[in-house]
């Protein structure tokens, strides 16, 4: 089963379009930053972006920062709120289970498609990254420091100590795309969770988005800092804490436990719905 | 093949099945017969396992279901409320990936049982043309392949002729006796009369969600004790049996109260030519229309006539849903 719905994934033309703007759109970023040698400042606009300039290869990070705010959750949530939904809304689903496929396998299976399409999508939107950057900024050691991250403050190169070699950028990449996988994963289980609930694949990826609009909101909401903490997307930036010397692992292992939570909770009520549901489509 | 005790399902408020004894034996070719919204649909998705009963037990091929539908299931093949599939992939495409799914369909001779079932249905030429340009009566007959593709011991067919033409009517109607003459159990639910009188031996009738009718065709159609007469000297026939005609249509007079037999010596010691002489037998239609009320469909003023005032009270309303997708 899992075989037939990783089959059904990858010859739906929607992937691949998918998968082709979400790679495209940070080509076309580092070709308008490598024309006018423009970065943006450091402490703005996607993080690590300002770095690229002097080593491509740190480029696959600054990808990740250009599709993860908005690109990357959008296309998850549509694949994992079709993934049930869609099946209902095409009249497939009844025909699937009457086959029989047990609903646990169905399910599961259509977990492991929706993984293999964020590790897909993750790690393609790196490589082609990795491809541009080299390509348009060279590929010298980095010089990471503080401030070349959104976040922190200025010039404190002297801190944090100084360049990163390229296995050490390797190795720091591989973490920075397994955190946003998973986080990625947290919006696929709430999108997968109200795939079983409707039988329109729009509504269930619109309500995914709409519940991470919200928890970006209260992220920025002082009134609401005592929800703080275990909103979906409080710690979805920590990755840039990899990029960081020593790497801060303080917020990179919350940020692995909210979305674990998430992920857990979510599959647990998605199975205890779609097991026990009648299906009427 | 099919036994159901009591089975209820209630959707809410709402009761789509009551109560219902369905037995449908081995060899049977059983109609299922309702108006829209009787709770025909709701019904055969129970028998899949795809609504689960609010109570009652289904017995399938002896075991009991949805329990043990990993072992039932395999050998059922389903049309239920329309063929479906992916509009993208084409024909055989989509029937490797639903062979594919779950555990029975085995690899190596996938290729020829697709092949055997298009070929069964009438498809066996397409192309690779997705499915979506296909038309609807393609669609019905590669629904049908998907469900003989496992060469299924029962098949359980909701409405299997929709969008076909007269001609493809009769090729699936001589195909389903042709299965059904080699050990294959037919379970279809129709509201196409003249379809289930032409093709099925036992019929059950469903109506707001209760089993009213279920019963040998032959037996249902028997005779009224009526005769019907046709003759082209009505006036002298009328007179000839005089107070014992029922009615006259035409040419044709329907004859009640004495026995076929003396009907026509009568006729024959009066010198009145007969045409056509037969028994009045009860046509299909007559019945289902007798036992069954106006469908879900229909939206009667509240109050209007008493017999809906009387469902509501029991608690199956007009608003029912057992056909709704």
């Amino acid at each position: 089963m899992i075989r037939v719905e990783l089959v059904k994934l990858a010859r739906r033309p929607r992937s691949w379009v998918s998968l082709a703007l979400l790679c495209g759109l940070p080509v076309l970023v580092a070709v308008f930053v490598s024309v006018t040698h423009l970065a943006p400042p450091p402490g703005q606009g996607p993080a690590l972006l300002s770095a690229v300039l002097s080593s491509g290869s740190l480029y696959p990070a600054a990808a990740l920062a250009i599709v993860l705010p908005i690109f990357l959750p959008v296309a998850v949530a549509v694949v994992a709120g079709d993934s049930i939904a869609g099946e209902a809304g095409s009249g497939t689903l009844r025909y699937l289970l009457a086959r029989p496929v047990g609903r646990t396998r169905l399910l599961v299976a259509k977990l492991v498609a929706l993984v293999a399409y964020v590790l897909v999508a993750v790690v393609l939107v790196a490589v082609t990254a990795y491809a541009t950057g080299t390509l348009l900024f060279g590929s010298q050691p980095a010089t990471v420091s503080p401030s070349g991250l959104g976040t922190s403050s200025v010039a404190a190169t002297s801190l944090s100590g100084g360049g990163l070699t390229p296995a050490e950028i390797a190795v720091r990449t591989a973490g920075a795309i397994a955190f946003i996988g998973v986080s990625m994963l947290g919006v696929g289980a709430i999108a997968l969770f109200l795939s079983t609930i409707t039988d329109s694949a729009l509504g269930a990826a619109l309500g995914a988005l709409a519940a991470l609009i919200t928890s970006e909101v209260l992220v920025t909401l002082g009134a609401a800092a005592s929800v703080n903490p275990y909103l979906p997307t409080r710690y979805w930036l920590a990755w840039v804490d990899f990029f960081r010397q020593p790497i801060l692992w303080r917020n990179i292992d919350r940020g692995f436990a909210v979305q674990g939570i998430y992920v857990a909770v979510f599959l647990a009520a998605a199975w205890a719905h779609f097991a026990t549901k009648d299906i009427t489509s | 093949m099919i036994v159901t005790r009591s089975l209820t399902k209630r959707f809410g408020p709402v009761l789509a099945v009551d109560q219902v004894d369905l037995d449908v034996r081995d060899g049977d070719r059983y109609g299922f017969l309702g108006p829209n919204g009787s709770g025909k649909t709701t019904l055969v998705r129970m028998l899949l396992g795809l609504v689960y009963a609010t109570s009652g037990e289904i017995e399938m091929m002896g075991r009991p279901m949805p329990r043990r539908a990993a072992e039932v299931l395999p050998q059922i093949g389903a049309l239920v409320e329309g063929p479906s599939a992916y509009g993208h992939l084409s024909g055989r495409a989509n029937l490797a990936l639903i062979d594919a799914a779950g555990r029975a369909g085995r690899r190596r001779t996938r290729r020829r049982r697709i092949a055997e079932a298009l070929e069964r249905v009438g498809l066996a030429g397409i192309d690779n043309r997705p499915v979506k340009t296909y038309s609807l009566g393609m669609r019905q007959r590669l629904g049908l392949a998907a469900a003989l593709m496992r060469a299924p011991r029962l098949l359980i067919l909701d409405e299997p002729t929709n969008g076909l033409d007269p001609r493809g009517i009769r090729e699936v109607r001589d195909l389903l006796i042709e299965l059904n003459k080699a050990g294959t159990t037919v379970f279809m639910s129709s509201h196409q009369l003249t379809e289930v009188d032409q093709l099925c031996t036992r019929v059950g009738v469903i109506d707001r969600g209760r089993l009213v009718v279920q019963e040998e065709l032959e037996v249902l159609r028997g005779p009224t004790g009526r005769a019907l007469v046709r003759t082209p000297d009505v006036d002298r026939a009328v007179a000839v049996l005089e107070g014992r005609v029922v009615r006259v249509e035409g040419d044709t007079l329907l004859v009640g109260e004495i026995d076929a037999a003396t009907v026509n010596l009568r006729l024959i010691a009066a010198g009145v030519r007969v045409s056509e002489f037969g028994p009045e037998r009860r046509s299909l239609e007559d019945l289902v229309l007798a036992v069954t009320g106006a469908g879900s469909d229909r939206v009667d003023p509240a109050g209007d006539n008493g017999e809906s005032a009387a469902a509501v009270g029991d608690g199956a309303g007009p608003a029912e849903e057992g056909d709704r997708r």
